[in-house]
């Protein structure tokens, strides 16, 4: 079992070094530059749906303190 | 003991229920992203035709199912709804376009970065990348469909029949497309024929695809999450969520 | 009733002459800016002109779609088309076909003059006017789909647009491939064929969706 380790342990590193990874065989750009564009896109959509709940909860806090003021008037009056 | 299925059509009980769901997919996600990023960066060998460009293959072929099979459920969800009148369904479609239509975006641009290095140049009108881009148009007009129009019962119906009107056409948009012109190799990984493909590759493109679902129904369950609240903000059961303070 | 609609349309459409003129100039300077733009060297003209002419025949029946029901609309006619006896797919079939007698006739009997600007060879011309024929009314009852659900809406225009185009392009794609195979001496019936499919395919459906649209918009 060991033997197989040892085997993966030196084909797993494609890359001999970190550079050799980012330059991804001279097509760095091009894959960088997709991976980098999914992310992008991904982590956008979960702001987006983040500040959307924001808005919503600015919007619920206002009408529920309104709710909240107009009662509390009420009974004091 | 007969689980009431139903009980989770309605939107307040499907809140929480989606509530509880996200964690778990989203947990998933991303283990099977690292997985599959893993098995696409460091075990699958290096092309010997393209060299280290084709791990683009790694996102864009899940991008580009993966927006196939979005609209197919959009439309499916959106038939339920005005089939059976069910608000929830159609929130459904409504919370589905905006992912489907991001990872259209995502397949035509690694599609465009993966062809400048194969073929030259950034756009290439091959049969494939054309009826992505047409797909694209499809998103586009139900979402700003479903925008235009303010009373959300309308919304969710007219953004429903022109879901259906545009499921019908892909099958014709594909084909018409790929009559009119084929540059593209034959589809490497298709049902029938073996994928012409090393298995160490297909392995990182499926695990890929799959880290692709557990992340849209966590994307997508969050954002009918926020249509629901959205909807429902004059109910009481929102206004009792509103005051334990709970709408996370 | 189907008559009766139809009548009525063409009836308002010759009282109102400038909706079909409109259209028609349209496609004529639509047709003729591009020799402007792309130069007046023949064989190129002549191997672009299917497209230019099929890209203009769209955009023209595309301009007046948004006309198609808001009229009635307006006035209210269009309820009292709902509330009628008569099916409402039968009425809305009627009003597609008026709207593409009034836009698509014009349109077919102006191509063949266009194309002699492009010098097309006469067998090419034959088949554009034949493709646009059978092409233009597929137009107009997919159209009616895109107008039934924008009524009303603000933006109403653009978004017809937005939403219709896609699905032209199958009729597009072959009503251009056509007159192309045509002008290569490959043989075109089979993309005349497939015209013909999509126009009975969309007779069908196209009115009962728009008739369900309709409902959808008036609620």
């Amino acid at each position: 079992m060991g033997g197989g380790t040892a085997k993966k342990g030196n084909r797993i590193m494609n890359w001999s070094n970190i550079s050799e990874f980012f330059s991804m065989g001279g097509y760095g750009l091009y894959v960088w530059g997709s991976y980098g564009v999914t992310l992008i896109c991904v982590v956008g959509e979960i702001l987006l749906i983040k500040n959307r709940h924001r808005t919503l909860e600015k919007q619920y806090g206002l009408t529920h303190d309104i709710n909240k003021k107009e009662t509390t008037h009420e009974t004091t009056s | 003991m007969a689980i009431n299925w139903f009980k989770y059509s309605s939107p307040a009980s499907f809140y929480s229920l989606a509530g509880k769901m996200i964690p778990f997919f989203t947990v998933i996600a991303i283990i099977l992203l690292a997985a599959g990023l893993y098995v696409g960066f460091f075990i699958a060998p290096t092309d010997f035709q393209q060299g280290e460009a084709y791990r683009i293959i790694f996102i864009h072929v899940p991008a580009a199912w993966m927006s196939m099979f979005l609209y197919v459920v959009m439309a499916f969800w959106a038939g339920i709804g005005l089939a059976f009148n069910t608000r929830l369904s159609a929130m459904f479609a409504s919370a589905i376009a905006p992912t489907g239509a991001m990872f259209t975006f995502v397949a035509l641009w690694t599609g465009s970065l993966w062809g400048k290095p194969m073929w030259g140049t950034w756009w290439v009108w091959d049969a494939r990348l054309t009826s992505e881009l047409i797909l694209l148009f499809l998103y586009i007009g139900f979402m700003s469909l479903q925008a235009a129009i303010d009373d959300p019962r309308r919304a969710d119906k007219a953004g429903a029949i022109i879901a259906l009107v545009g499921v019908v056409n892909i099958p014709i948009i594909y084909f018409s497309v790929q009559w009119w012109n084929t540059l593209h190799q034959g589809a490497s990984v298709s049902v029938n024929q073996a994928p012409s493909m090393a298995t160490t590759m297909l392995l990182g493109m499926l695990i890929m695809v799959f880290a692709s679902w557990m992340y849209s129904i966590a994307i997508i369950l969050k954002r009918i999450r926020v249509i629901i609240l959205e909807r429902e903000s004059h109910t009481s059961w929102v206004a009792e969520l509103q005051k334990k303070g709970t709408v996370s | 009733m189907f008559i009766w609609i139809i009548k009525r349309d063409l009836l308002l459409a010759v009282r109102r002459q400038s909706d079909v003129l409109t259209t028609l100039f349209f496609f004529i300077i639509v047709v003729s800016l591009f020799p402007l733009s792309v130069g007046p060297e023949m064989n190129l003209l002549r191997a672009m002109a299917p497209g230019i002419v099929w890209v203009a025949a769209l955009l023209a029946s595309m301009l007046s779609l948004g006309r198609m029901f808001s009229n009635d609309y307006m006035d209210g006619t269009l309820e009292q088309m709902l509330l009628s006896p008569q099916s409402l797919s039968l009425l809305v079939l009627g009003k597609a076909l008026a709207h593409w007698l009034v836009t698509g006739i014009p349109l077919v009997l102006m191509a063949p003059v266009l194309g002699i600007q492009y010098d097309l060879p006469v067998d090419a011309l034959a088949i554009l006017t034949f493709s646009l024929l059978l092409g233009t009314p597929v137009l107009s009852l997919i159209g009616a789909i895109g107008a039934a659900l924008t009524l009303g809406l603000r933006g109403g225009g653009v978004l017809v647009s937005l939403l219709v185009l896609p699905l032209y392009i199958p009729i597009l794609i072959f009503g251009a491939g056509a007159v192309e195979a045509n002008m290569a001496g490959v043989e075109f019936d089979a993309h005349l064929s497939l015209i013909g499919a999509f126009l009975l395919v969309s007779m069908v459906f196209a009115p009962w969706a728009a008739a369900s649209s309709l409902r959808v918009s008036l609620e």
